[in-house]
């Protein structure tokens, strides 16, 4: 413990911001100074990769420091298997976002540089914190750089899409604030170690778990309150995408992983079917609604609505292979669907329109984009060798230990999320090239080059090697899981023999057996 | 009666009260010296004004007494007290400096704007010492009798006029409603000391007669028209609305705070006892104010009117923090106070920098695209109002934090999740402005009107407002000793 990375990497954004403001750096300055910023951010999260200890289950590269003594609220940073790959994903997404707004960004380049700077932070410290008040001070600060990067720099309906973003997900988060303020009145503080052993009263934990829901289930977003996501994706711009569905997205599931389950567990009992219901929903109806749409970028937010429902369901099948599958998902999701509207970005720039009928037979014309926006079909898909696959099998073996008829569903989702992807990519890529505009563009350029390079190995090494990733989470999930399931039948005594118990399985030799046949598949 | 012979009275005695006899003796100075100065300049009388209410800073910082009562147990000077008139007289410099640039103008070049205001100053000072219903009057009255007269000091403006009488008219019947209820105090309990009412309220507890009840309830509608507390708020939107730029930000800044001091005083002191029975009046009070606040403010569209709508909400945020009565609740009210006027005082700088002193209108559509022509303005006007709405990381969110813990605490979980609510629908009209500064293409050129006194207050109101984050402690320790000089350890 000598060097403080987290801080570091949570300040280092910071700084670039507010060197780019303090030297009122020029348009191409400002660019080369975030850029910079970021990708050092982004190479020291992968000192946290090297450095993390993947026996251990416990929180790594801890730092504390006295905030607000008196009221038991501390600094207090750390990540575990959880929270590890979030932080590095958020820290490799910014720089993609500068450079995939290079050009495509000419008003006000400063302003938009620094607002994704300070994001960068925001998101780093929101899946670093370890203290409650300084999760929310994280989560919800998030909210004004995207708020004005919607409203400053998006689409025709900016406004509305900026409005209901931001209200919506307030909406959420300040009834999710109650709750934490009645749970550090009950435990007197706020960290969230502490809190996780702390157990509440079964009628308490409903409200108290509604309330976080009521956050977490917009910030997913869960059917029904997912409405804001497509408007927002639609009105942003291309980065603002890629940042809201790679990173933001997560933090609802991260939150559900860290204060519903673990602090919550009768409550969460209680509640999957409910759950599980909305899951299923939202993987069949999005993934429905999804193949009707003409709006390039709206067919792939509604695509994240489902893909989040796998998620959401993963992580309340509350079993070893379930959450990794969620997390893994969650991963995975944060790479491919960044990389899709990176993909529609890049057309984007160059026709300024997201009308799926406009396009057609662009690999004619474009063939290294086809054969790039391919690569991330297949991993939205869910194509073996690719990290869509893991996720979404991890999750659904999960699934299917905690109820087969929940599976069962969402596996139709699988086979729809096969039909509108594969959709979007016939339409846009093959079939009569109509548009002569559109058989014009010029193929990727090395910039372009630049962000999806990684994007691509990411997602084909996460396919074939998954265990990198699994080897890291599984101890922390392992511990989400038994310590959920022992504190549940402590509280639940009376009823503990008719509880499933599916805990005293060997969870980790099956996802071994498991990991062998991902990595014998090509 | 005995008390105009008090034999022990003395130079000596009053010290206490010197910084009030300072301001007292300054105003009347300025006054003279307005009166006899060759060329008339509000300008130099206003200077001369902010060197005395720093002044009278000193003496109050100077005079540090545990609880000292003078004047024969009519004032108290306490740490209370001395809290109060440190933000008091904080909010009374960021007003003076906000005025500075406005009394060089030929309408307003009157030496008496200054003046009057250092009286309501004077008023508000006593206000928080109060120790006795009679001095808490006459404190009251002379600060809002001041607050009239500058309301309607354009008085060749029609707007002003009609704010000045209006103000005055709902004002006198607030006073009546005060009489009212300290005369059915005086007449059920006999004394009119706030010592002996406390003792009688704590000897009597739970079997207090009604018309003592009705006497406090009287004593709240009054003090909750000061404080603009629905359904006794319908003056503060006309008021701010009518006023000239910077009387309205004097409005917002000093007078609020002064009141919701007094109303602490009270509350914790002789009323202590009786909070079974006015806390169920705070709560209507705190829980109507939050709502008409975050409601009514979204159709407005003068910006006057807007803030005068969002300090009608966050009295009721304040007023919420009164509930459970307990020094860590009431200390939660203080800083939240705090934290809002600082706000309120940077918000209203930058509302004059670009208003200055146009008319008594202030449309919204000003300001549209200000972030453009003037970006830095925009982001500091941006930055504030996501402070007001309680957004973190600025100083907002941690007043609304304490606050709500303090709620959540006394077991008001019901009324805190009203609370978040109202602050989720006033949010809406607080990035409105946002949208208007940021998203929308400005319509004209905007010229503004920068000057050092402005700027001053602006800058030191966000480094406030941003950097509270990193050094919370310091101001929830102090409003944590003001509010446990209350409870008497």
């Amino acid at each position: 413990m000598s060097l403080p990375i987290l801080t570091i990497l949570i300040l280092l954004p910071l700084l670039g911001a507010a060197f780019i403001l303090l030297t009122r750096a020029c348009d191409t300055s400002s660019r080369w100074i975030a850029l910079g910023t970021s990708l050092v951010t982004g190479v020291l999260s992968l000192a946290l990769l090297v450095g993390f200890d993947k026996t251990s289950a416990d929180f790594q590269f801890v730092e504390q420091y006295n905030w607000l003594p008196s009221m038991g609220i501390s600094y207090h940073i750390g990540v575990d298997g959880i929270s590890l790959f979030f932080v590095v994903l958020s820290a490799i997404l910014t720089p993609v976002c500068v450079l995939a707004s290079w050009n495509s960004v000419t008003k006000r380049v400063r302003e938009y540089m620094v607002a994704f700077l300070i994001l960068d932070t925001l998101m780093i410290g929101t899946f670093a914190a370890l203290d409650a008040v300084l999760f929310y001070v994280f989560f919800e600060a998030v909210l004004i750089p995207m708020f004005l990067i919607i409203g400053v720099w998006g689409g025709a309906r900016r406004v509305y899409a900026s409005f209901k973003f931001f209200l919506y997900t307030l909406l959420g988060s300040v009834l999710m604030l109650v709750a934490l303020l009645y749970m550090y009145l009950q435990v007197g503080t706020t960290d969230i170690p502490t809190l996780m052993s702390a157990t509440f009263p079964i009628d308490v934990q409903k409200l108290l778990w509604l309330a976080f829901f009521a956050s977490f289930a917009v910030k997913m977003p869960m059917w029904p309150v997912h409405t804001w996501l497509p408007d927002a994706h639609v009105e942003a711009p291309t980065a603002g995408s890629v940042i809201l569905a790679g990173v933001l997205l997560k933090m609802g599931g991260y939150g559900f992983l860290r204060f519903s389950l673990p602090m919550l567990p009768d409550a969460t009992e209680y509640f999957i079917p409910l759950v599980f219901a909305l899951s299923v929903i939202a993987i069949i109806y999005t993934s429905l609604v999804a193949l009707v749409q003409s709006d390039m970028k709206k067919l792939i937010a509604y695509s994240s609505v489902a893909h989040m429902g796998f998620v959401t369901m993963g992580i309340f099948t509350l079993n070893q292979q379930g959450v990794d599958g969620a997390i893994f998902q969650m991963i995975s999701h944060g790479i491919i669907s960044a990389a899709l509207f990176l993909c529609v970005g890049v057309v984007y720039d160059r026709l300024h329109t997201r009308d799926i009928e406009k396009y057609g037979g662009i690999a004619k014309n474009m063939p290294v984009y086809a054969a790039i926006f391919m690569i991330f079909t297949m991993g939205s898909v869910g194509l073996p060798g690719t990290s869509g696959f893991v996720g979404e099998f991890l999750s659904l073996l999960g699934a299917f230990q905690a109820s087969t008829v929940v599976a069962t569903f969402a596996s139709l989702g699988v086979v729809l999320g096969a039909a509108y992807m594969l959709f979007l990519y016939r339409k846009v890529a093959f079939g009569p090239s109509t548009n002569p505009e559109a058989a014009a563009m010029e193929d990727v350029n090395v910039r372009e080059y630049g962000y999806f390079l990684p994007l691509i190995i990411l997602v084909l090494w996460l396919g074939v090697a998954p265990n990198y990733v699994l080897d890291r989470i599984g101890p922390s999930v392992q511990k989400l899981v038994s310590d959920y399931h022992s504190e549940l039948s402590i509280n639940l005594i009376p009823t503990a023999d008719a509880l499933p118990v599916p805990t005293q399985e060997p969870v980790t030799p099956a996802t071994n057996v498991m990991i062998k046949q991902l990595e014998e598949t090509p | 009666m005995m008390s105009l012979s008090h034999p022990t009275w003395n130079w000596f005695s009053t010290m206490p009260i010197m910084p009030e006899l300072f301001l007292a003796f300054s105003a009347i100075a300025l006054l003279m010296l307005g009166v006899f100065q060759k060329t008339p300049s509000a300008f130099r009388i206003g200077i001369a004004a902010i060197v005395a209410t720093l002044c009278t800073a000193g003496f109050v910082g100077y005079i540090n007494f545990p609880r000292m009562t003078v004047l024969n147990n009519m004032v108290v000077v306490d740490s209370f007290a001395r809290h109060f008139k440190f933000l008091i007289l904080g909010g009374f410099f960021f007003a003076l400096c906000l005025s500075l640039s406005d009394l060089k103008e030929k309408v307003f070049n009157r030496f008496e704007i200054p003046v009057i205001m250092m009286i309501s100053t004077l008023g508000m000072l006593l206000m928080v010492s109060a120790n006795n219903l009679l001095s808490l009057y006459v404190s009251l009255e002379l600060q809002s009798l001041a607050l009239y007269v500058l309301a309607a000091v354009r008085r060749d403006h029609v707007s002003s006029s009609e704010a000045g009488l209006k103000y005055f008219i709902l004002g006198a019947l607030s006073s009546g409603l005060l009489l009212f209820g300290m005369s059915l105090i005086y007449g059920y309990v006999g004394s009119i000391d706030f010592d002996v009412l406390s003792y009688t309220f704590l000897q009597n507890q739970g079997s207090l007669s009604v018309g003592v009840i009705f006497g406090i309830a009287f004593i709240l509608a009054g003090l909750s028209f000061k404080i603009s507390a629905v359904p006794f708020h319908m003056w503060a939107p006309d008021v701010y609305q009518g006023a000239p730029h910077f009387i309205t930000s004097f409005f917002a800044i000093v007078p609020k705070i002064a009141a919701f001091g007094l109303l602490i005083r009270i509350l914790a002191g002789p009323f202590a006892p009786a909070i079974a029975e006015w806390s169920q009046i705070i709560l209507f009070l705190s829980i109507a104010s939050m709502v008409v606040g975050a409601f009514a403010g979204i159709a407005q569209n003068d910006v006057k009117r807007l803030l005068a709508y969002s300090s009608i909400g966050n009295m009721g945020y304040a007023l919420m923090g009164l509930l459970s009565g307990t020094p860590e609740s009431l200390a939660s009210t203080i800083l939240y106070l705090t934290i809002y006027m600082i706000a309120t005082a940077g918000t209203f700088g930058l509302f004059l920098m670009i208003y200055n002193n146009d008319s008594s209108e202030s449309p919204m559509s000003k300001l549209s695209g200000l972030s453009k022509q003037h970006p830095l303005m925009a982001y500091g006007f941006a930055i504030l109002l996501f402070s007001v709405a309680g957004i973190p990381p600025f100083a907002g969110f941690f007043g609304k934090l304490f606050l709500f813990q303090s709620v959540v605490e006394g077991g008001f979980i019901i009324t805190a999740v009203i609370g978040v609510l109202a602050s989720v629908v006033s949010a809406y009209y607080y990035i409105r402005l946002i949208k208007i500064m940021f998203f929308d293409e400005p319509q004209s050129e905007i010229a503004v009107h920068l000057c050092t006194a402005r700027v001053f207050v602006t800058s030191l109101s966000l480094f406030i407002t941003i950097l509270f984050i990193l050094f919370p402690n310091y101001l929830l320790h102090h409003s944590l000793i003001a509010a446990q000089n209350l409870f008497g350890s």
